[in-house]
């Protein structure tokens, strides 16, 4: 008897009976990801990489290299969160009739809630921040953003929500409320298991990390811009990451309000969002499409930005339209705040409620195309080059309008009656959602990826990748809407109806096809890393480009800027090479630095510790974590030693390395 | 925006010189906020309106007005610092803050009233 | 722009590149806008509780009503308590504008044991609450009221530790401009609790015992 307590008291609520022993489809990713983890470990350790990892990466405040994590970390959960897609068409496409499939329903639900919780929260928004932390600093001419330390901090904390996540996958299980944890599903007398725990602690802390980016970017627009680039002459990427994390500080404290409601409800009993004692289930849904509407935007403004800029640069002319483009930017941020009743119409509101949030939504189409005529009208006449970012614009363009028509026929309250639930909204905003933000991504990786790391991507593999995702994307959803008109609902683990399983081979093709297409994007970055002798640009501008990114070495040194550039117009690059701005070779100057630290990996390792506790009831494992966290936090503030100076020596000679490598290419 | 960039160098040239608060603006906020405060306490508490509507909307004026001294008094926002951004941050967050709570109040009202057959009465005499 | 302005001669009298380094960005420029922005972000925290409170003020369940429980005395106390130490923070920023060490710490430990005196009242008011039954469990109403009061009460504990530790760097380092920044930081959130409070005592308490 006593040791059973003690037992308790140990591990919680953790038994042999929480490890998944008796599901042979998680036993076999199990040994597989060991298999795979192990073997990278080991490589790490031969090679003797782990103090160059601790010193040059993890323990890095360089936003370039932050947002080089961010992108890895984005890539290798899109691989998981695909996997997650696999399986759900897969079993969509078997199990009629009589065939129940090989997934069972409470697994089923788990992975359609793991897909949508990774995609969107471990894979959309780590892509997102990763790009806009590599890329704005450098459009607006800064050494680094506005706060070192907290950019380190925030990447770890989002890597420890993703950690959860993934070890949910083999420890205990994961939430099955769909992508937004919904009551009552997760309340705790329908889910007492772990799943919705995995889920709130994982999103919590990643949610914090998430916000923690969205104020420093914010702060690193406002004060960090060059001398000369007032708020209108910034470029149009600079100005959507600002909007998006505007959204991203103003809609995550919702979230994290009514996730922590959640949460007391399920360890403290509290009664916000049962059905007894006067809590409100719906609520719970108010305030998460509080957040979950303004994230769309969150997600698509950047990218809305990436192609911006890559039209520009591959029609060689300026953007049609800048400031009808920013007061767009501005006014989508805006009205996407009136907008999020659309998710719930049928929840029973009346006509007044329906019709404001249906016009809301309608009227929120209206800058959003806007915005697509001016890029029609940049590549009017423009002489435009079909490198592999520019195609991912067109097929943007194409995929896109469809998904936002979908969206204003969605928004209509009485078609969103019949409409609602089914697979032709699962088709809706897949088609925004992979055809707005996922193109974007991929045109923003390809277009940068040289500035990067000083050579470009792969073509032929990148035109695999490209023509895998457009083609498999078009196969996997069009049937998808289809099946959505006739009423199928989403969420099935089986279906009753046989005369629809056609549209469900086919959705499963075109799964198949979009496999292809990772499949060529993992490809075109190995080849391209071992081409990359072939495939090398010393110019540091490649693509011709017109923004102050291009105007320093690729990769960029740690400083970024040996001397801060002075703006004069929009395109402030090119506007440099138009008046022939002649680069500065010597009187370089020290440089002033912030210094790394570990203190950010120590506290994400905390967090994800205390979200393990609390997930298991390790009572004493959570104690000791929120103490180790409040005094690791102190200790941090009695550190006065943040900074150095890079020697003016050092900076003279990685700039002359830079000055011969150019009169070598010219 | 013309001005960005002399305020840049601003920034960055003298950024001791933080805005100069004065013990007179400190105590002209606390006195009148303890005014502010007072009042609708005592109203409350003694009920010297006779009428809880009216008392209410009193009270919720004095709050706001409140807000706004403390904003202007005590966290110091004007239109000058940081170039009006803490100006313009707060005003975006106000309006936020006003669409979060009246549109749940206005959407979960209009749920209740469409969905439940109930009253106000009927709820707090659930189990 | 003239088409000349792209001609060469014209061209060379702009200055491309800032070579005198004179736009040297001090760390920490940034820090007071930075914590602003947190602000901002907190006033939704609390303004999705304040939301949540409105839904569920009234959901409650058979159990206990506002009038029943709020006992607005000791809400004037402690609405009294956080005032006065709003006042005494604001002597605290004087006394450092003036650069006087001590009477900045005077001042910030006066503050700091408002602060402890206002969550020690609001401790000992959930205590009673809870022993009369009227405990979080008890309705929606009671735990949107305990949490959003509850909040509020755990950032004025955040920043009784942060004045602590604030105290001991002022021991240690004098009025240097980290401090300084430091001070500054905590005067915005300090004031912005009074903020909030006064948002919970209008229309949790005041309004609460009117309905």
């Amino acid at each position: 008897m006593f040791d059973e307590s003690l037992t308790r008291a140990i591990f919680g609520r953790l038994t042999f009976e929480s490890f998944p022993i008796h599901e042979p489809i998680l036993l076999v990713t199990f040994a597989g990801v060991v298999l795979g983890g192990l073997g990278v470990l080991g490589v790490v350790t031969k090679y003797r990489l782990w103090g160059w990892l601790w010193r040059e990466w993890f323990t890095s405040i360089d936003h370039k290299k932050i947002g080089i994590m961010y992108i890895i970390l984005g890539i290798v959960m899109l691989l998981r969160g695909f996997a997650d897609a696999v399986m759900m068409r897969t079993q969509q496409a078997m199990a009629f009739g009589g065939n129940p499939g090989y997934l069972p329903p409470h697994h089923f639900d788990q992975v359609f809630t793991a897909h949508g919780t990774i995609m969107i929260f471990f894979v959309a928004i780590p892509l997102v921040v990763g790009l806009i932390n590599f890329v704005m600093p450098l459009q607006i001419g800064a050494r680094d953003v506005a706060f070192p330390f907290l950019n380190n901090l925030s990447f770890w904390l989002t890597v420890a929500g993703a950690v959860l996540v993934m070890i949910s996958l083999f420890v205990g299980e994961f939430s099955t409320g769909g992508w937004l944890n919904y009551v009552p599903v997760t309340n705790l007398q329908n889910s007492p298991g772990t799943g919705p725990d995995y889920y709130l602690w994982a999103l919590q802390i990643a949610g914090i990390g998430t916000t923690l980016s969205g104020i420093n970017m914010i702060a690193t627009v406002i004060k960090m811009r060059a001398p000369g680039m007032t708020m209108m002459k910034m470029p149009i990427f600079v100005w959507t990451a600002f909007c998006s994390n505007i959204l991203v500080v103003a809609i995550f404290p919702v979230l994290t309000a009514a996730f922590a409601m959640l949460m007391l409800d399920r360890y403290v009993g509290t009664n916000f969002f049962t059905n007894d004692l006067g809590g409100n289930p719906m609520m719970y849904w108010n305030l998460v499409w509080i957040w979950g509407h303004p994230e769309v935007y969150v997600l698509v403004l950047p990218a809305f930005g990436i192609y911006s800029e890559i039209t520009s640069t591959f029609t060689g002319k300026r953007l049609f339209g800048y400031s009808s483009m920013v007061y767009a930017t501005v006014v989508i941020t805006i009205l996407s705040w009136l907008v999020w009743l659309h998710h719930f119409f049928t929840m029973g509101s009346g006509a007044s409620v329906n019709s404001f949030f249906g016009i809301a939504t309608m009227v929120i189409s209206i800058p959003t195309g806007a915005k697509i005529f001016n890029w029609l009208f940049t590549m009017y006449r423009g002489r435009i080059r079909y490198d592999l970012p520019m195609q991912w614009v067109i097929a943007f363009m194409l995929t896109f309008t469809v998904g936002g028509m979908t969206g204003v026929l969605l928004a209509v309250p009485p078609a969103d009656f019949v409409l609602h639930n089914s697979l032709f909204l699962v088709a809706h905003f897949h088609n925004v959602i992979i055809g707005g933000v996922v193109f974007g991504l991929f045109a923003g990786i390809e277009y940068w990826f040289p500035k990067a790391f000083g050579f470009k991507l792969d073509p032929f593999w990148g035109k695999v990748h490209f023509w895998g995702w457009v083609i498999g994307y078009w196969v996997a959803w069009t049937p998808m809407y289809v099946a959505g008109l006739m009423g199928v609902t989403r969420r099935l683990q089986h279906i009753e109806d046989p005369s629809t399983q056609p549209l469900f081979i086919i959705a499963a093709i075109g799964v198949a096809i979009i496999a292809v297409g990772i499949l060529g994007f993992v490809i075109q970055i190995a080849v391209s890393i071992i081409n990359r002798d072939k495939l090398r640009d010393t110019t540091g501008d490649p693509w011709n480009g017109r923004t102050l990114e291009w105007s320093t070495s690729s990769p960029p040194p740690a400083y970024n800027f040996a001397f801060t550039p002075q703006v004069h117009d929009l395109d402030a690059w090119y506007d440099m090479k138009d008046r022939h701005a002649q680069r500065p070779v010597s009187g370089f100057r020290p440089i002033h630095m912030p210094r790394n630290t570990g203190t950010g990996v120590i506290l994400s390792a905390l967090a994800a510790a205390l979200g393990f506790g609390m997930i298991w009831y390790m009572w004493w494992l959570a104690i000791v974590s929120a103490v180790g966290l409040l005094v690791v936090s102190i200790l941090h503030t009695f550190n006065y030693n943040r900074d150095y100076f890079i020697p003016a020596e050092e900076v003279a000679q990685s700039e002359d390395a830079r000055t011969t490598l150019l009169a070598a290419g010219a | 925006m013309n001005d960005a960039i002399h305020s840049h160098a601003d920034d960055h040239g003298h950024h001791d010189e933080a805005p100069h608060f004065t013990r007179r603006g400190y105590l002209i906020g606390f006195l009148l906020s303890v005014v502010l405060t007072a009042v609708p306490f005592w109203l409350v508490m003694t009920g010297a309106l006779h009428d809880a509507q009216a008392t209410a909307i009193v009270i919720v004026a004095f709050a706001v007005v409140q807000i706004l001294v403390h904003t202007v008094c005590f966290l110091h926002v004007n239109t000058r610092a940081e170039n009006g951004w803490t100006l313009m941050a707060y005003v975006f967050t106000a309006v936020i803050v006003l669409i979060v709570i009246a549109g749940s109040l206005w959407i979960m009202y209009h749920l209740n009233s469409n969905m439940m057959p109930m009253s106000a009465a009927d709820m707090s005499a659930q189990p | 722009m003239a088409a000349d302005a792209l001609t060469e001669p014209h061209a060379t009298e702009l200055s491309f590149y800032d070579t005198e380094d004179a736009h040297h960005h001090e760390a920490g420029g940034s820090t007071l806008l930075g914590f602003w922005i947190y602000l901002m972000s907190d006033a939704l925290i609390f303004a999705t509780l304040f939301a949540t409170y409105g839904v569920l003020s009234t959901a409650y369940a058979g159990g206990p009503t506002p009038r029943e429980i709020f006992e607005l005395p000791l809400v004037a106390v402690n609405t009294a308590l956080l005032l006065t130490s709003s006042i005494t923070y604001g002597f605290a920023v004087i006394a450092m504008q003036e650069n006087k060490l001590r009477a900045t710490q005077l001042w910030l430990a006066v503050t700091g044991l408002l602060g402890i005196g206002f969550v020690t009242i609001e401790l000992y008011e959930f205590a009673s609450l809870i022993h009369e039954g009227a405990t979080p469990m008890r309705s929606a109403f009671l735990s949107s009221f305990f949490t959003l009061v509850a909040t509020h009460g755990l950032h004025v504990t955040f920043g009784i530790i942060w004045l602590g530790v604030m105290l001991v760097q002022l021991g240690q380092r004098g009025l240097i401009p980290e401090n300084r920044r430091r001070i500054m930081c905590l005067s915005m959130f300090w004031h912005f609790l009074d903020v909030v409070w006064i948002g919970v005592f209008t229309f949790v308490y005041l309004l609460g015992v009117l309905r």
